[in-house]
């Protein structure tokens, strides 16, 4: 990152982030169930940090509310991310890390699809595969170095 | 004599040959009682040193250098004369006899008479004979020492030696490896450089032998007892290689090299010497490492993953510039400011011309870092960059990018502002006044609200600007300001326009007064038209936004008191209004905090003073007085509601306590008369009825309830002002609060009554007012058919807290009381919430801001007074009664300090854990509000308990109650902060048991179990 080595995207496009979630009134009420909605898984995964910029996912539009979907009675969730550029090396990692925060974050009844927006990487499908794959994803996660850059990318900044 | 002479020759026989080490102390201090001299120690060691066995010499020598190490105060100078020539020639001896030497020679460097000619002799001796770096650790640090003492009181003689001293120098420090000593040698490299030693062709030796070890990579070990920190030696090393240009040739290059390297530590001290070296050098000490150095501070700050790091490369810019700004030119060098700014253009300039783009905000940075340097910085910098960023703004259509532009238009003005020190000097930016102008105005048209905002901080800036803007843009801005008011239904716009309003109106009050004032007065007394169909409701919550904005503008424009004074009776006129139903509650609560925001900002003077004593006060009883006689029948006034009520009350109060305390004392003597004797003169639109008694009525709550009113009065006085017939005020207080049945009526006595017990004088007329007051509660409390039990217990309370803020000897007999209403059936609960009124500061009375007399750690006596009782209470009470202790209990640690939660805990934790399973609610929410904080700074007996403490708190993530639930969330969240290796083991247990919140059925309860188990996650990676 620093040093003498380049960035593969040095300068790339930044995007405004969104502010965070207005309180609705029926939020302290006791009694209103609140179902898990776009914005809150959006929510979970704004933040996270790019592995390369001093940025995070939101900002650099990899990840936009659009692509993200939820249905809370059926327990599933579909996110989509756009790598910056088609052939971004880090789109695997980022990839994992989104899939570890939603993993993280979200009851165990919850399925779980992180993908790449069509059209958008050159190995697409390849990442996409290997993302869906379960043995895989949990294979990398016993791979300490990388579960270290994954948590890099999870960690707070704010803190 | 001869007896003596015995023992010192067995003192010596002992130490030297039986090796005894002990018996040196004892020589010394012989020698310090003067019992021998050390001419007779040198005769008895006669035999010793002049030992053919080296090992026998080295311990003659040595018992003479620790005798001496304990007495050279008394050594005289022929003394120290001879004894040197005795160790310089020591030095040429076995080497096992070196170490005692030296020892001896560190003792001699402290005698203060020292022979002239002396120090460089010693020196020359020991640079020639001994090498340093041969001998063990504290013999090293004995030379250091040395050197350390003679540059103490020989500085001249050092100096004498011209470049030897140096060289020799070096040569010991050469390869030392110790921290200790290290932190020695720098000290003395430092004295060498700072204090204009000769260095002569040892320049680049000296920085050699001391920049190998830059940047410093030390981490003490655990538990270290030097002391040592990495810090020390961090800037003491920097003191070194920053305290000569001499060196600039050598560093510079260096620090260049540095920056290279992946340790982020080795960047941020680079960067740090180099911010710190600059402030020494000169432009030609830079000139030809600029662009080297330029390079590697583009790259850490484009490149950054540190803010640490960004801000550190800023600051160097920022030093650089500065640097390379102060620097005298001769005529024939090249102006090597306009060099290093025509590197920082090029590079970054363009990058300002892709407002989408991540480097922009980098590159406006460094640019910005320049220009706050110095003012040619800053003009060279601006006529480069604005008409850029100008002429950018007017091609882009995008409102984030012109967002972005103007953010970084603003960044500059504000630069700017920080290195603009004389006032004769126009701004930089006079010659862009009218494009900036056009800039903000027609951002100021646009419909996005966050360009909008942006601008007018943009203009908040340029209004800071002395002398730059015009009056014709003033009032352009006023206008604009006004339009936005009045128009702008967003609430973050609304707040920026007022917050830019106030800050404009602080400098340029006129158009505010002959403009803004007016328009927004018109505005808020126009009726909305149409009040009958549907569409009229809308139009009237409109109205009534740009009511609530013009209100809180009023305020934030009231700074000057010009203004202040058209500001307040458009105010006080709204709150007329409020008789003839013209202003909804709320309205006139947001016109009564915005005359409290005037009075705590405006200046203290005879002028505004005046306002609010002769004018606005009495205004406002008089409002209240008609009010309260209208009565509550029929077409009751809005101003009877308690919530305007007691917003009245700050205002009244914060004059009293700031605004010139004889007008005070005049409204404080008005208004006692006014309550007292129903004395109305006063009072302005006098139409009132002569037999007024507001204290004696037990029926009108309307008028009973003005009270309130005569509090803010008499209570907020400074205490050098004595309130006129307090007596009589107190006993008609006690009265009324004891009798009156309307909770604000008597809550309101009570606290005027406990406002001036707390400032009245000690002394017995005190004394007996307290006691009777007490006889009176005690006896209402005591008797179960009073049926006043709650006004009592509401006045005791008040009485309480005032004499706790004053540490008054009567309060313990009140606490007792207290104590034993926790078991009372009734009142238990009531009590219990008490002690939390007791520990907490009141807004309107009793704090310091009225002057109130409050002692300082006046919670934490409390607590170590009564916490034991508590805890007895609480082991002795029944069950159903162990609430109202565990409440109380958790209302009080809830409101000490920090520091003494921390000592407090250990004694109290099993208590708090009991609580928490407590099934009281607010018993759990208030003593997880109590144990968050601590948690975020575990104290060992905390995490002694950390199973039990996790146990109790996983079982409340499941409460029924949501705030429950939530706290104990941060609770378990914040435990993932302790110690790794503590928390490691429950760690799958936590991870467990939070994946059932995270499936909560409210959302706010969901985030805080996703913020928890997150970090926990974290834990042990």
């Amino acid at each position: 990152m620093s040093g003498g080595t380049t960035l593969e995207n040095a300068n790339p496009v930044i995007f405004q982030r969104s502010g965070e979630r207005l309180l609705a009134d029926t939020d302290a009420d006791e009694d209103v169930h609140d179902p898990i909605d776009d914005r809150e898984i959006f929510d979970l995964i704004r933040s996270i940090n790019d592995p390369e910029h001093p940025l995070s996912l939101e900002e650099l539009n990899v990840l936009e509310q659009v692509r993200v979907k939820v249905n809370d009675a059926e327990s599933s969730v579909d996110v989509q991310f756009t790598p910056t550029i088609p052939h971004c090396s880090m789109a695997t990692l980022i990839g994992l890390s989104i899939k570890v925060k939603l993993l993280r974050s979200l009851p165990e009844r919850f399925k779980i699809d992180v993908s790449i927006t069509p059209g958008t990487h050159a190995s697409e499908e390849a990442v996409n595969k290997q993302l869906a794959d379960k043995e895989r994803v949990a294979a990398a996660l016993e791979n300490s170095s990388l579960l270290e850059v994954v948590n890099q990318c999870l960690t707070n900044k704010s803190t | 004599m001869a007896a003596d002479s015995a023992l010192l020759l067995s003192l010596v026989e002992e130490y030297v040959s039986g090796l005894q080490d002990s018996k040196a102390k004892d020589t010394a201090t012989a020698v310090k009682n003067g019992e021998f001299t050390v001419l007779q120690l040198v005769e008895a060691l006669g035999l010793s040193l002049t030992s053919s066995q080296p090992h026998t010499r080295a311990r003659g020598v040595q018992l003479l250098s620790e005798v001496l190490h304990e007495c050279y105060g008394g050594l005289t100078e022929k003394e120290v004369e001879v004894l040197l020539v005795f160790y310089e020639n020591r030095l040429k001896d076995h080497h096992v006899i070196t170490p005692p030497v030296l020892q001896g020679l560190r003792a001699l460097t402290k005698c203060t008479v020292l022979p002239p000619g002396s120090a460089v002799s010693m020196l020359r001796s020991l640079f020639q004979d001994v090498h340093v770096q041969s001998l063990m650790l504290t013999e090293r640090a004995y030379v250091y020492n040395m050197l350390i003492n003679l540059m103490a009181i020989r500085e001249a003689e050092l100096k004498g030696l011209g470049p030897d001293f140096v060289f020799g120098f070096v040569q010991s420090m050469d390869g030392e490896r110790d921290p200790r000593n290290l932190l020695l040698a720098f000290q003395i490299a430092k004295g060498i450089v700072l204090r204009g030693y000769d260095l002569g062709k040892f320049t680049e030796e000296l920085f050699e032998v001391t920049s190998c070890y830059f940047p410093i990579d030390f981490s003490p070990p655990p538990n270290d007892p030097h002391g040592i920190t990495r810090e020390e030696l961090i800037l003491t090393l920097r003191d070194v290689l920053t305290g000569t240009p001499r060196f600039a040739e050598f560093l510079l290059p260096l620090i260049i090299e540095k920056l290279d390297s992946d340790v982020q530590s080795a960047k941020l001290d680079s960067l740090q010497t180099l911010t710190a070296c600059v402030s020494q050098y000169e432009h030609k000490d830079l000139a030809e490492f600029l662009e080297g150095l330029w390079a590697s501070l583009r790259r850490e700050v484009f490149q950054t993953s540190s803010e640490k790091i960004e801000s550190a490369g800023l600051a160097t810019v920022t030093a650089i510039t500065s640097c390379l700004s102060r620097s005298v030119l001769n005529s024939d060098s090249e102006d090597s400011l306009n060099t290093f700014l025509e590197l920082v253009l090029k590079d970054c300039k363009h990058h300002l011309c892709e407002p989408d783009l991540k480097l922009v905000w980098p590159s406006a940075k460094l640019l910005q870092a320049a220009c706050s340097a110095s003012f040619r910085a800053s003009c060279v910098i601006t006529a480069a960059i604005m008409p850029s960023l100008i002429e950018q703004y007017t091609n882009r259509a995008q409102c984030s990018q012109r967002r972005t532009l103007l953010e970084v238009v603003q960044k500059f003005i504000q630069s700017v502002k920080t290195c603009q020190t004389s006032e004769s000097e126009d701004s930089v930016f006079v010659a862009f006044r009218p494009s900036l102008c056009s800039m903000v105005f027609s951002a100021l048209t646009e419909t996005n609200s966050s360009l909008q905002v942006t601008a007018c901080s943009v203009l908040t800036s340029l209004a800071q600007q002395p002398g730059l803007l015009l009056d014709s843009d003033i009032e352009l801005a006023v206008d604009h300001l006004t339009r936005l008011l009045l128009t702008e239904q967003d609430h973050t716009v609304s707040v920026a326009v007022v917050e830019c309003a106030g800050a404009l109106a602080e400098l340029h009050p006129a158009a505010f007064i002959s403009n803004f004032i007016p328009r927004l007065k018109t505005e808020m007394f126009s009726e909305p038209i149409d009040q009958d169909n549907n569409k009229a409701e809308s139009e009237q919550l409109s109205h009534h936004a740009v009511r609530q904005r013009c209100l809180s503008a009023l305020a934030a424009v009231s700074i000057k008191p010009s203004v202040v004074q058209e500001s307040t009776p458009v105010l006080l006129q709204v709150l007329s209004a409020a008789h003839t139903g013209g202003f909804s509650v709320e309205e006139l609560v947001l016109a009564c905090r915005s005359l409290q925001r005037i009075a705590e900002q405006v200046p203290d003077s005879e002028e505004t003073g005046r306002c609010f004593h002769d004018v606005i006060i009495p205004r406002l009883l008089s409002l209240a007085l008609q009010a309260a006689l209208q009565g509550e029948d029929g077409n009751r006034s809005p101003l009877l509601e308690e919530a305007v009520l007691t917003s009245m009350v700050p205002i009244i109060s914060t004059s009293c306590s700031r605004l010139q305390p004889t007008l005070a004392l005049q409204t404080a003597s008005r208004a006692v008369s006014l309550f007292l004797d129903g004395d109305v003169s006063f009072l302005p639109d006098n139409s009132f009825p002569s037999n007024i008694q507001l204290l004696k009525q037990q029926h009108s709550w309307t008028q009973s309830q003005m009270v309130c009113l005569l509090m803010g009065c008499v209570c907020s006085l400074p205490r050098s002002v004595e309130v006129p017939r307090v007596d009589e005020l107190l006993s008609a207080l006690e009265e009324m609060s004891c009798s009156v049945l309307h909770p604000l009526s008597y809550t309101s006595a009570a606290k005027c009554l406990s406002g001036l017990l707390n400032k009245k004088p000690h002394g017995d007329s005190l004394d007996s007012r307290i006691h009777s007051t007490m006889k009176r509660v005690c006896s209402e409390l005591d008797s179960s058919s009073s049926s006043v039990h709650t006004q009592a217990f509401t006045l005791m309370i008040w009485v309480a807290k005032a004499l706790l803020l004053r540490y008054h000897p009567l309060f313990t007999t009140l606490t007792d009381k207290l104590f034993s209403l926790l078991d009372d059936a009734a009142l238990g609960p009531l009590a219990a919430d008490g002690f939390s009124l007791l520990m907490s500061d009141s807004p309107d009375i009793l704090n310091r801001g009225c002057h109130a007399d409050v002692r300082i750690m006046y919670r934490q006596r409390f607590f170590s007074e009564n916490s034991a009782k508590l805890v007895q209470g609480f082991n002795a009470a029944p069950q159903e009664k162990k609430p109202n202790f565990l409440k109380a209990l958790s209302n009080i640690v809830n409101k000490l300090p920090k520091q003494v939660q921390l000592t407090e805990l250990p004694a109290l934790l099993s208590l708090l854990l009991e609580a928490l399973s407590c099934p009281d609610l607010g018993v759990q929410l208030s003593t997880l509000s109590c144990l968050q904080p601590v948690l975020v700074d575990p104290p060992p007996s905390l995490i002694q308990q950390l199973e039990a403490l996790i146990g109790r708190l996983l079982a409340l993530t499941g409460s029924p109650d949501m705030e429950v639930r939530i706290s104990s969330l941060r609770c378990i969240h914040a435990v993932s902060q302790f110690p790794e290796h503590e928390i490691l083991p429950v760690r799958a247990r936590v991870l467990r048991a939070l994946a059932r919140p995270l499936d909560d059925r409210k959302r706010l309860v969901r985030r805080e179990a996703v913020h928890a188990r997150n970090d926990w996650f974290l834990v042990g990676s």
